[in-house]
C-alpha cells in the first residue's frame, strides 16, 4: 500500500491534533491515537492491493476532506425538507445527522422500550463511557482497514444502540444523514455502535442523502459495529443515494451469535465512487446470515461491494445475493468471499451475483473467493453478467407492450426481485417506487 | 383476416420456410401439423413478430394491412396472439400487473378507456373461471416457477383476457396431462367467435379431439405438402407423415 503523501499525511496529522483538544473519557485519546497512527502507516489503498483491485480511490486519497463545519446558527433543514431526500415512515424512530452533526430538532425517537438505550455517540461517551470503551473499536479495530482506522481517527458522532436480552425494538430506528452545500470538501465520518443481547429484535435502517450542489467533492466514510447476541435478530437497512459529488465509503462488521440472524440490505444508487463492505462473523452455531443488494448506477459511477462471511461455527447458513443495473459507461464490482473454518461443518453457503447491462460501456467485474477447510459443507456461487433478455422482451411485446415500455419493466423486474427481500412495507414500497420511476423515465427519454 | 402468400423466411444461413401460402379467414379453425423441424412453430412465430427471423420473399396480410411492416406491439394490439410453445418466465413481474399494462396497452392503443385495478380484477375473476385458475395466481410472478400445466393455462388465460382476433396457439398440447388439456381445449372453445380465427399448431392429432378444425394442413420442410379437412388429421395420426412427405 502507498503511504499518503507527506502533504496530506501532514495536512490530516494537523487535524487530528485539533479534533484531540475536544476531550471525551480518557481511554478516547489513545484509541484515536492508535487509529490515527494506523491510518497513517497504512496509507489509502491502491488497485495492487487485492481487496481494491477494481476500484481507484486516487480521487480520494489526492484530497485533503476537512472536517465538517459545525452549524452556527439556525438549522437549515426542516422535518418536511428531510422527508423529501430520504424514505421513512412516521412509525419509526429518528435520529438525523446534517454534515455528520446530530440535529435534535429534526429527530424523534422517544417511544422506544425503557431499557432500549438509543443515543447519539458524544452523548453515549459522557452517560454511558464504560459501555462504549467495552464496544468501540473492538469488532471494527481498523486492522488493516485504512477507511476503518481513518474512521474511528475522526469520528465525530454517531449512534449507539443497546438492546438487553428479550428486548424486541419494533418500530426500525432510523439514522439520517444528509449533507448540504456546506460539506463540500469535508470528509464525515458517521459511528454506528449496535450491541443486540440474546433473543433481542431490532431493525435499523440507514439513509445517506444529500440536498443542494457542493463546488467541491467531499466525503462520507461511515463504520458500523454490530454484535448480535444469542438467539437475537438484527435487520440492517443501508440506503445510500448520495450526490454523484459525494464519494462513500461504508464498512459493517459483525459478529453473530449461536442461532442468531443478521440480514443486511444495501441499496447504492449515488456518489462518484461508492464502496460499501459488509464483513460478517458467524461465531455461534446455526447462525444465519442474509446479505443482498442492489445497486443502480449511471454516468460514470463507481460502485464496489465487498461482502466478507466468515463461517467460525458449525451448521451455519449464509445468503447473498447482489444485483446490479448500469447504464451509461459506470463500472460495478462485486466481490464476495466465504470462509469456511475447519471446526465449521454442515456450513451452508450460497452466493448470486447478477449483473444488467444497460449500456455498452457500462462494465461490471465480479470474484467470488471460496475458501473452504472443512469438508462437510454445502457451498456454491453464481455470477452472470448480461443485458435484457430477448425472449422476454418478445413475449411481452406480443401481448400489446411497447417496445419502451417492455424494457422498463423488465429492467425494474431484474431489480424488484432482490427488493422484495427488503421485509420493511414502506421501505420496500419507496425503494420499488424509485426504481420504478428511475426505468420508466429512462426509457420514456429515449423515445 | 389473414393471408400469407408465398413465405419464405431464414434464421442464420438456413431457410426454414421455403414458400407458405394460406388463407384463414373469420370465424375458422385451422391445424397447422407437420414433424419436428418442418417449420410449424417459426411460422407461428414469425406472424407474431419474432426479430429472431428474416422474411427472404413472400407477404402476410392481416386485415388488409402488411402485418410483416408492424412490431410486434402494434400485431398484438390489432389482434394477434400468440400462445408460446415456452412461455417466458419474467420473476419480479406479477401476472396482475403484466396482464392489466398489456391489456391497458391493447385497449389504448383501439382508442377505449384503461381499467383501474379494481375494475380489471372483476374481468380477470371471470377469465380465471375459464381456465379454472386460482386468484393467487395474479400475485405471482409471470410464468416464474409455474408447472408446465400451469403455464399453458396461464398462455390461454392471457388469451382470454385481450380476446384476440386471430390467435395462434403453438404446441399448446405439449406437455399437458389429459386433464389439463381439456381445460385448455374448453378455454379456447368458449373464447370463439365468429368474427374471430384461430391457428392450432400441433405434432399429435390429440388436441383436435377438443378444438375442431376446419381445415389441417400438413408442412414438411418449409412448405404446405397436403391440405384437407379435419379427417386428415385422423390419418395422419393413424398412418405418421411419412405418406404425405413421400407423397410431395
Amino acid at each position: 500500500m502507498a503511504t499518503a503523501t507527506n502533504a496530506t499525511g501532514e495536512a490530516y496529522e494537523q487535524a487530528f491534533g485539533a479534533l484531540r483538544a475536544q476531550g471525551g473519557p480518557s481511554w478516547l485519546p489513545a484509541l484515536r491515537r492508535e487509529a490515527m497512527d494506523r491510518f497513517s502507516a497504512l496509507g489509502f489503498p491502491t488497485t495492487r492491493n487485492e481487496d481494491w483491485h477494481f476500484t481507484s480511490v486516487t480521487p480520494i486519497a489526492e484530497r485533503v476532506f476537512k472536517v465538517a463545519p459545525t452549524r452556527s446558527g439556525p438549522a437549515t433543514l426542516s422535518p418536511a425538507d428531510v422527508a423529501a431526500l430520504v424514505i421513512s415512515d412516521p412509525d419509526w424512530h429518528r435520529l438525523v445527522f446534517v454534515n455528520g452533526r446530530f440535529e435534535a430538532s429534526l429527530s424523534a425517537f422517544a417511544g422506544l422500550p425503557a431499557d432500549v438505550r438509543v443515543t447519539t455517540l458524544a452523548d453515549a461517551l459522557k452517560e454511558s463511557p464504560e459501555f462504549v470503551a467495552e464496544h468501540l473499536g473492538k469488532l471494527a479495530s481498523g486492522e488493516g482497514q485504512t477507511f476503518t482506522a481513518f474512521n474511528t481517527a475522526f469520528a465525530q458522532d454517531g449512534v449507539v444502540i443497546h438492546v438487553p436480552g428479550g428486548e424486541i425494538v419494533e418500530a426500525p430506528v432510523h439514522i439520517v444523514h444528509i449533507a448540504d452545500a456546506q460539506a463540500a470538501g469535508a470528509g464525515i465520518h458517521p459511528r454506528l455502535l449496535v450491541v443486540a443481547e440474546a433473543l433481542s429484535r431490532l431493525t435499523i435502517i440507514e439513509s445517506f442523502a444529500s440536498t443542494g450542489s457542493f463546488g467541491a467533492p467531499y466525503l462520507t466514510n461511515a463504520v458500523a459495529e454490530i454484535e448480535v447476541g444469542n438467539g437475537a435478530r438484527v435487520d440492517h437497512y443501508k440506503i445510500q443515494r448520495e450526490s454523484t459529488d459525494a464519494f462513500h465509503v461504508g464498512t459493517t462488521q459483525v459478529r453473530q451469535g449461536r442461532d442468531s440472524m443478521y440480514h443486511s440490505f444495501s441499496y447504492a444508487a449515488g456518489a462518484a465512487i461508492s464502496r460499501t463492505n459488509v464483513y460478517t462473523q458467524l461465531a455461534g452455531e446455526n447462525g444465519e446470515t442474509r446479505l443482498n443488494g442492489l445497486y443502480l448506477i449511471d454516468g460514470t459511477q463507481h460502485a464496489d461491494h465487498q461482502t466478507f462471511v466468515e463461517h467460525l461455527a458449525p451448521g451455519c447458513a449464509s445468503r447473498e445475493l447482489y444485483k446490479g443495473i448500469l447504464d451509461g459507461s459506470s463500472h460495478g464490482v462485486f466481490n464476495g468471499k466465504v470462509y469456511v473454518d475447519p471446526v465449521a461443518q454442515k456450513t451452508d453457503g450460497k452466493q448470486t451475483n447478477h449483473a444488467l447491462l444497460l449500456s455498452e460501456h457500462a462494465r461490471v467485474d465480479t470474484k467470488p473467493q471460496l475458501e473452504i477447510f472443512a469438508d462437510d459443507v454445502k457451498c456454491t456461487h453464481g455470477a452472470t453478467v448480461g443485458r435484457l433478455d430477448e425472449d422476454a422482451l418478445f413475449y411481452m411485446k406480443s401481448r400489446g407492450l411497447g417496445a419502451e415500455n417492455a424494457r422498463a419493466l423488465l429492467t425494474y423486474a431484474f431489480a424488484a426481485e432482490v427488493l422484495e427481500t427488503i421485509e420493511v412495507d414502506a421501505l420496500r414500497e419507496g425503494l420499488e417506487a424509485l426504481a420504478f420511476a428511475r426505468f420508466t423515465q429512462s426509457f420514456g427519454e429515449q423515445r | 383476416m389473414l393471408k400469407i402468400d408465398n413465405l419464405h423466411a431464414t434464421a442464420g444461413d438456413k431457410e426454414i420456410l421455403k414458400g407458405i401460402s394460406l388463407t384463414v379467414n373469420a370465424g375458422e379453425v385451422h391445424a397447422i401439423m407437420g414433424p419436428n423441424g418442418s417449420g410449424k412453430s417459426t411460422l407461428a412465430q414469425i406472424i407474431a413478430g419474432h426479430p429472431g427471423y428474416v422474411v427472404t420473399a413472400g407477404s402476410v396480410t392481416y386485415e388488409g394491412k402488411d402485418l410483416l411492416a408492424m412490431p410486434a406491439e402494434e400485431r398484438a394490439q390489432a389482434g394477434v396472439f400468440l400462445a408460446f410453445q415456452y412461455p417466458v418466465e419474467i420473476p419480479g413481474v406479477t401476472n396482475a400487473y403484466f396482464f392489466r399494462s398489456a391489456y391497458n396497452e391493447v385497449r389504448k392503443a383501439n382508442g377505449k378507456e384503461e381499467l383501474d385495478p379494481i375494475e380489471f380484477l372483476d374481468l380477470m375473476e371471470k377469465k380465471l373461471k375459464l381456465v379454472e385458475m386460482d386468484e393467487a395466481m395474479l400475485h405471482r410472478s409471470v410464468n416464474a416457477g409455474f408447472s408446465g400445466g400451469e403455464k399453458k393455462r396461464n398462455e390461454i388465460l392471457q388469451m382470454a383476457v385481450l380476446e384476440p382476433k386471430l390467435a395462434i396457439l403453438d404446441e399448446t398440447d405439449s406437455g399437458l396431462d389429459i386433464d389439463a388439456l381439456r381445460v385448455v381445449a374448453g378455454g379456447v372453445n368458449a373464447l370463439r367467435r365468429p368474427d374471430n380465427a384461430t391457428i392450432v399448431v400441433t405434432h399429435y392429432q390429440r388436441l383436435l379431439n377438443y378444438i375442431v378444425p376446419d381445415f389441417v394442413h400438413v408442412l414438411a420442410h418449409g412448405r404446405i405438402v397436403k391440405s384437407g379437412g379435419k379427417e386428415l388429421a385422423l390419418e395422419l395420426e393413424a398412418r405418421g407423415y411419412d405418406w404425405v412427405m413421400e407423397a410431395a
